[in-house]
């Protein structure tokens, strides 16, 4: 994975303006590529290996005191209420939200959202946003897109800071900078906005948090996602350590909160356990430094805070997986990221290798509704469904069964439903494991095929590729399993 | 059809039908049975791992603790509310001091860049105070903003002893919040801190760069 070529001035990140965005891009369509190039990395792995080993052993000690069971038990159930009841919670929601005076808006998709937000912006003459994290905005490619409309959209999360300005995409949903290294940091800041050259985290923070400070005083709107919904209250919740979330949706006189549609919970007492899931699943920590609830903008006696909030909901296939029983537990993620954490796939890969906004386990299962599986047909297989993504998941959610699922769409053995549905189909495959199965059900033709195939193993193919790519190609041994047994029985009781 | 209206009906005419409701029992949240005592230990092991700065004194004595925290911290321009009983108290206090005390019920408008550029220290009152995390529990009001304990780089919060409860579930059931959610309700556990460069811990990102709790006990 080579850094793309860059114009080596200050202004083009920080100052932002039209500049036509050069995001680096990885696709999906190319995860095969992709991953071999990350493999032959040392670097990515490195950085992968290390910080998935910390990760997992942090969730490990974080649930040390609790019922885990029971409390991925309640995370699920909590989750599944919402999704039984999503119609009628997300009216709800709106209801609830407008009384507090927060404006509500809808998208079908990711296009129809960035063109409700750049109006947003452009109505009230907004040049300036500034963003705290957020997965769905990512997903819709707002950035790219507000920026064509001449509208700078800086991140404020350090990560996704640094990620932009290297015009790279996140590689982890909680760590959007997790590939990269101190001194590849380092390096990028001191290109980028001219700091001195340091491996001290600290110098590099605080270099990012004078230069963002200066920012967050000038800019018009404040765009964050939101991590759960509150119908009952109309109430917005984000999770997070640095604070640009707050100062996201506390400075800007405007704030614009999106979400997709799943995120919504219906009481307010369904958040306690899952927060308590989200922090200890995703980084190990007990709490987040800030659990910010915003349920309005500034009232007349208030004296701080955003004079409007927004919020957008997205729908973007969202609704279309909510119609199968099965694919309906994918929405009840809560985006914690440990089933990257804990993949022993997306640690060697790395996240970028996949080519989707969302990587990893839960990438496997989301992204192929939203891109199609003509786009992802490699990322349901690529898993040894070794099971571990369902196990740390705190919403319970059946990720291996998933990939198998999306695994036959793919081949056209499953429902249909997906878009997509079909695409890996081949006659020369179909045609195989019908014979296969045919023959294993009919006990002459297996015999008698068996035979053949250990009379004539000499004119077996040598040349199996990929299998014999990194191995020799198999054998039919001489005689059968079923033919040594009867030899020897004959020759025990000829004995 | 309007967006808002085609999701919704998506949603209502669901293909594979009604989808059962499951119980949620929220025993594992709560009923922690910790003493007192207990609460205190934890909710000070919880915010002091996260480097949040705990300073034990009492209802009568703690305007003495705030002055000492201020001299120690270099504190010359803070900012607070005027009208809790925390800000009365500690405004009579600091009368005798060489501190610039900056007023916060202001519109922000009329001081956002000095807010930023020039505040040392936010002083604020919390509702409570949250064991199982080590996490304060605050209502902005008109008095004490959201923005002071947010932007200046030090935020000193005065909790009493006796407002701590066991979990964030206790606290939202037990206070009610559902009845009278404010615009803006926090949680705070720590100064503000990242680990996105090489999951190398760093405080004070974006937000405070310190906090000091001053628990007063009876």
């Amino acid at each position: 994975m080579s850094q793309p070529a860059t114009a080596k001035s200050s202004e083009e990140t920080l100052q932002g303006g039209a500049a036509t965005p050069e995001v680096q891009i990885f696709d999906p369509r190319h995860f095969h590529q992709q991953a071999h190039d990350a493999l032959g990395n040392p670097q990515i792995r490195g950085n992968f290996r290390k910080a998935m080993d910390g990760l997992m052993q942090k969730r490990r000690d974080a649930f040390v005191e609790w019922d885990l069971e029971t409390l991925r038990q309640l995370g699920a159930n909590v989750r599944s209420r919402a999704l039984a009841k999503l119609p009628d919670l997300l009216e709800q929601l709106e209801r609830n939200c407008q009384a507090n005076g927060i404006q509500v808006h809808w998208a079908e998709d990711g296009d129809e959202a960035c063109r409700l937000i750049r109006e947003l912006c452009e109505s009230r003459g907004a040049k300036r946003l500034i963003k705290g994290k957020s997965m769905v905005s990512e997903e819709m490619h707002l950035n790219a897109h507000l920026e064509e409309a001449g509208i700078e959209a800086l991140e404020a999360d350090l990560g996704e800071y640094l990620v932009q300005m290297a015009k790279e995409t996140p590689s982890h949903i909680i760590m959007p900078a997790i590939h990269k290294n101190t001194s590849e940091i380092s390096e990028l800041m001191h290109d980028k906005t001219g700091i001195e050259r340091t491996l001290d985290a600290d110098t590099l923070t605080a270099a990012a948090r004078e230069q963002l400070r200066q920012r967050f005083m000038t800019a018009d709107v404040g765009l964050s996602g939101v991590n759960f919904a509150v119908a009952e209250t109309g109430t917005l919740c984000l999770v997070e350590n640095e604070g640009n979330g707050r100062l996201t949706t506390t400075v800007p006189p405007v704030h614009i909160a999106v979400t997709g549609i799943e995120k919504v919970v219906e009481h307010l007492q369904d958040v306690a356990p899952l927060y308590a899931l989200l922090t200890r699943s995703a980084t190990g920590q007990a709490v987040t430094t800030y659990f910010n609830m915003i349920s309005g903008p500034r009232k007349a006696e208030e004296h701080d805070g955003p004079r409007e909030v927004h919020l957008v909901l997205v729908d973007n296939g969202r609704s279309r997986i909510y119609q199968d029983d099965e694919l309906l537990d994918t929405l009840r993620c809560i985006r914690c990221g440990a089933c990257m954490n804990h993949c022993p796939v997306y640690t060697r890969v790395g996240g970028h290798a996949y080519g989707t906004t969302y990587p990893g386990p839960i990438g496997k299962i989301l992204m192929p509704h939203l891109l199609g599986l003509d786009a992802t047909r490699d990322l349901p297989s690529a898993s040894s469904l070794c099971g571990a993504c369902g196990e740390v998941c705190p919403v319970k959610i059946p990720i291996p069964d998933l990939l198998v699922r999306l695994r036959k769409e793919a081949v056209g053995e499953g429902r249909g439903n997906v878009p997509g549905a079909g695409v890996k189909r081949s006659v020369k495959e179909v045609t195989a494991w019908k014979s296969w199965q045919w023959l294993a059900t009919h006990p002459v033709f297996w015999r008698l095929g068996t035979g053949m195939a250990g009379r004539f193993r000499a004119l077996s193919p040598g040349h199996l590729p990929p299998w014999t790519d990194y191995r020799v190609a198999p054998r039919p041994a001489s005689k059968t399993l079923h033919a040594m047994m009867r030899e020897r029985r004959r020759t025990e009781k000829n004995s | 059809m309007s967006s808002r209206d085609a999701i919704l009906k998506r949603l209502r005419q669901r293909l594979d039908g009604e989808i059962p409701v499951p119980p949620s029992d929220f025993t594992v949240m709560t009923e922690r049975g910790w003493s007192q005592e207990e609460r205190l230990v934890r909710f000070e092991a919880g915010i002091t791992a996260v480097r949040g700065e705990v300073v034990k004194t009492t209802r009568a004595d703690w305007t003495r603790a705030l002055v000492q925290v201020l001299v120690e911290k270099g504190v010359g321009t803070l900012a607070l509310g005027r009208f809790h009983d925390v800000t009365i108290e500690a405004r009579e206090a600091l009368a005798a001091h060489d501190i610039t005390l900056v007023d916060a019920d202001r519109d922000i408008e009329s001081w956002s860049r000095e807010q930023f550029e020039n505040i040392d220290a936010g002083l604020t009152s919390t509702q409570g105070g949250i064991a199982e995390t080590g996490s304060l529990w605050l209502w902005p009001t008109p008095d004490e903003p959201r923005r002071l304990s947010l932007v200046p780089p030090i935020h000193i919060a005065v909790l009493d002893a006796g407002h701590i409860q066991d979990t964030f579930f206790d606290v939202l059931r037990d206070r009610r919040w559902t009845e009278q959610m404010p615009t803006n309700a926090l949680l705070i556990s720590g100064p503000s801190k990242t680990a996105d460069i090489e999951q190398t811990l760093v405080y004070g990102v974006h937000g405070p760069r310190q906090l000091v709790v001053l628990l007063r006990q009876n």
